[in-house]
């Protein structure tokens, strides 16, 4: 339903000034109500018009770098006919009158982008009809466009700002009857249009999660109990209240596992400026208490041999997840048999802005300022901790310095709503890169094991692939064992080659620490097992890798793999009538890397091209990498990336979204991996957990395909084919197989 | 009371000398352009310019800093009007989550202070300090590069008025 809201109360939320057409337009959306399920909400996108004719555009999702401030208002702005440089973008507070704001799943343009243009055209349908009253001609003999209303017959024009005030006197239109225009039509959508944010960040003025100060504020620097878990068994403050600074040492309320998206208590220092509470932090003297039956079992973990478990139940049948023919009736022919386990590391996000949240908490009422990608979630929970109404929580949704997942988690916003509770006055709490380090949500270990045979089609089939990683349930639920659906959908039972023998199976494991959302989730793993098995496939069947991907997607189709044995496929979310798995289209993106990188040319001795393609997000990937080896020494050359995402909104951003791609990419092949002893995390910063540096960054290019398919995913789809890419090409470049992450364990990079 | 000058302005602060300076800036100053990254020096979200050259703020005491002239991310620009720095970095559309950028736009501006056109091993080796996890580095080498054509202009076209001044009055 279309409602029309009260001046008073966008003034509140936006702080608008001037009468003009104020617009709330309905999306459906789920509010982010965590992984529970939920009910449809009205999601209203705010538009308003001044009569000046400056127009300002609400962003209701989370910015942390992939520009979506941009592009919602812009998708907006399209279907408007608004000038783009008379557009201002505000962003959203979190709130449910927004309908969906949890940005993760690379959903904000691929899951909204109908609903945003539908809020666009209303707003101009709105305005197009003013001017054709005053005109006294039909709405078709008007065209909105270029921030006016055109009088096609007469050629007269109407500014925005002239019309705004009557036209929101109007009757909101039936959101069905209001056109939308044809993609041909689009004047912003596809082009690359100033972008919003970024001179506030060139002059070092946008106000990040780290950032927020308020007068009276008290800055925490909390330690944590080292294994998951853990208890404070005694704490001695005596040193740590010495400190000059230091006003307070507070112990975070005790929880229970599982840790769910909560904070895992610990002792806190809160102290006048930042330095002091950390000193003072140092000061605490902590004795931990792991004696709890599961806690004990966490504090025994040991990632190597967790590992080498992984890689043992992998080679063993597991529970079939998908099935097609029979690949236990098959006598595999040894010389044409590949078999092959590969395996990842837990990894971090190490965002450059480290965790951090400010909270006001009074009798009834909590505000807090928080780097979140999850607001509404964050809102909920804060309800819940304080037993407050959630309309008296307001959750201000500071700009970002990275997430890529972790901060959809709002342990470090509850950890300052309990401390501001705590002391009466306000607490920003700020995680040092330790603290992040130590106390991430981790991209899941993971063992994927490989087994298929080339025949002489240059094809293969009987393929068996089997998974084993600790799921993200299991930080929600301490008997999940295994992957969601959703989960093996990412890549792994969703597989769309044609084959006619395939079973996909899952191994029972338990978890340890706690494991997150990672850009891209588990399609690394998946990804990078696929990848490079289907290049160790073509060196069996002596064709071009580019070649063997062609046969194994086989003839164009439409791959709908709960037809084919996986019942319970979950297609992101997305109906397959707009976002159906192509062959075409699979075939199409990997000839373009390959013929736009020059893959399959001939290269100087030692060096080599490697390629992959992976689909995530509803877009498809093809990455090509260049290398060069010479003994142990490898060096990356060159990347490249191509990205058919469907509608392309904002290209410049998701060029942007594919460089960060390669580079994560380089950084999580062959830099970095988490290690777990005796349940603590071994890594502490940038020196041991390594992120790429500019002299190690190859040039990148990137190309987007031209398409009119419903927009896909951006942020994430980049990273997975990305790692395959890399280590194929340091085989091709060297013979040398490396199948286990990082490489840097065994050459240097 | 330690003093010193901060984007041009005289500070006296009264704060512990074991300080660092980011939390000098950042706290008592409350200049958050600079960032925390990583506290030991390891990434340069926190780089500042300490009497001209690039330093890592998290990792230098405040004694150390007493008596010389700080420049932020704030003092980069001169009013409205952007350093080439800056609106190279505009141009190239660098940023993606921003929260590095003031650490890279302060030891390009360094760089290109003592050398207006780095190669790209110069270029490499300089900013190589400074982490970005978003994966901004291609962008940043073009906008350096920008920046130090634009850099040299400006001194070109100052030198030739000074030249052409000298020229009328003798």
């Amino acid at each position: 339903m279309i409602a029309k809201i009260t001046r008073r109360s966008i003034l509140k939320t936006v702080g608008l000034q001037g009468p003009g057409l104020i617009l709330m337009a309905p999306m459906l959306g789920q509010a982010d109500t965590g992984n529970k399920a939920s009910a449809d909400f009205a999601l209203g996108v705010f538009i308003s018009i001044a009569k000046t004719g400056d127009v300002t555009i609400v962003n209701h999702r989370a910015e942390m770098g992939q520009g979506i401030l941009t592009s919602v208002p812009q998708i907006i702005a399209d279907e408007l006919g608004a000038d783009w440089l008379r557009v201002s973008v505000v962003q959203a507070q979190g709130d449910a009158k927004y309908g969906n704001q949890s940005t993760g799943g690379s959903a904000s343009i691929r899951n909204y982008f109908p609903y945003l243009r539908q809020m666009g055209a209303v707003a101009r349908d709105m305005l197009e009809q003013t001017a054709a009253d005053i005109w006294q001609v039909q709405k078709k003999d008007v065209k909105a466009q270029n921030h006016q209303v055109i009088n096609l017959k007469s050629k007269k024009a109407l500014a925005f700002g002239d019309l705004a005030e009557q036209a929101a006197k109007l009757p909101v239109p039936d959101i069905e009857s209001v056109k939308l225009k044809d993609t041909a039509e689009f004047s912003l959508i596809g082009r690359d249009v100033r972008l919003a944010g970024q001179e506030d960040i060139v002059r070092g003025k946008t106000v990040y999660a780290q950032d927020v100060q308020l007068p009276n504020m008290l800055i925490a620097s909390i330690e944590r109990p080292p294994v998951v878990g853990g208890r404070v068994k005694s704490v001695n403050t005596a040193a740590a209240k010495k400190v000059a600074g230091v006003v307070d040492v507070i112990q975070l309320k005790e929880r229970a596992l599982p840790t769910n998206v909560k904070p895992v208590s610990g002792v806190a220092v809160l102290a006048t400026n930042t330095w002091a509470a950390h000193e003072g932090r140092k000061q605490l003297d902590i004795q931990w208490d792991t004696s709890d039956k599961r806690v004990a079992l966490n504090a025994k973990h040991n990632s190597a041999e967790y590992l080498a478990e992984l890689v043992s139940a992998v080679n063993t049948q597991g529970d079939k997840v998908r099935k097609e023919g029979d690949v236990y009736q098959h006598s595999y022919n040894a010389s044409k048999t590949v078999e092959a386990t590969y395996t990842v590391p837990y990894h971090h996000h190490m965002s450059m802005e480290p965790p951090a949240a400010t909270a006001v908490v009074s009798a009834d009422e909590c505000t807090v300022w928080t780097g979140t990608q999850a607001p509404q979630w964050a809102k909920g929970l804060i309800a819940e901790e304080l037993g407050i109404d959630a309309a008296k929580v307001t959750v201000n949704m500071a700009s970002m310095g990275g997430a890529f997942g972790r901060k959809g988690k709002n342990d470090f916003t509850l950890e300052a709503v309990e401390l501001a509770k705590a002391t009466g006055r306000p607490v920003k709490v700020v995680w040092t890169r330790e603290d992040d380090v130590k106390h991430g949500f981790y991209h899941s270990i993971s063992a994927n094991y490989c087994k298929a045979e080339v025949n002489d089609k240059g094809s293969a089939d009987y393929w068996l692939q089997r998974v084993a990683y600790p799921p993200i349930g299991a930080t929600f639920n301490l008997e999940a064992k295994r992957p969601s659906f959703g989960q093996l959908s990412l890549g792994f039972a969703d597989i769309p080659f044609e084959l006619e023998h395939l079973s996909c199976e899952v191994h029972d494991v338990e978890t340890h620490v706690r494991i997150g959302w990672f850009r891209s989730v588990a399609n690394i793993n998946n990804a990078f097992a696929q990848g490079c098995f289907v290049d160790e496939l073509a060196a069996k069947a002596g064709i071009s890798t580019h070649k063997m991907w062609l046969n194994l997607f086989g003839k164009d189709r439409i791959v709908d793999p709960a037809k084919e044995g996986f019942d319970e496929w979950d297609n992101y979310g997305q109906k397959t009538q707009l976002h159906a798995l192509d062959t075409r289209r699979m075939k199409a993106i990997l000839n373009r890397v390959v013929q736009e990188s020059g893959a399959d040319k001939k290269v100087k001795k030692n060096e080599g091209w490697g390629i992959s393609y992976a689909h995530s997000f509803n877009s498809y990937v093809a990455a090509a990498t260049k290398v060069r080896v010479d003994g142990d020494k490898l060096t990356v050359l060159e990347m490249h990336t191509a990205i058919d995402c469907g509608i392309a909104v904002t290209p410049d951003r998701i060029v942007s979204q594919m460089e960060g791609a390669m580079i994560m990419g380089l950084s999580t092949a062959l830099l970095s991996e988490i290690t777990v002893k005796d349940g603590v995390i071994e890594q502490n910063n940038f020196y041991d957990y390594m992120s790429t540096r500019i002299n190690q960054c190859p040039p990148l290019f990137v190309y987007i395909a031209e398409s009119q398919e419903a927009p896909g995913g951006v942020g994430e789809p980049g990273l997975p084919p990305v790692l395959p890419s890399i280590v194929n090409a340091i085989y091709h470049a060297s013979g040398r197989r490396i199948r286990d992450l990082p490489v840097n364990k065994v050459l240097t990079v | 009371m330690l003093k010193l000058t901060l984007n041009g302005q005289s500070v006296a602060l009264d704060a512990d000398p074991n300080m660092p300076l980011l939390y000098a800036i950042r706290d008592i100053q409350q200049l958050t352009g600079t960032k925390f990254g990583c506290g030991a020096g390891q990434c340069g979200a926190c780089t500042v310019h300490v009497d001209g050259e690039p330093v890592r703020s998290c990792i230098t005491p405040l004694s150390v800093a007493a008596g010389k002239s700080i420049t932020t991310i704030e003092g980069l620009a001169r009013g409205a009007e952007l350093h080439p720095v800056q609106q190279a970095w505009l141009d190239h559309n660098v940023p993606q989550c921003g929260y590095c950028q003031a650490g890279q736009m302060m030891s390009a501006a360094a760089l290109l202070a003592q050398n207006p056109s780095p190669s790209d091993d110069e270029i490499n080796n300089h900013m190589q300090g400074n982490i970005c996890r978003c994966g901004t580095y291609p962008r940043i080498k073009k906008a350096i590069k920008q920046a130090g054509v634009r850099i040299q202009e400006v001194k070109r076209s100052a030198a030739n008025v000074q030249a052409t001044e000298q020229g009328a009055q003798s």
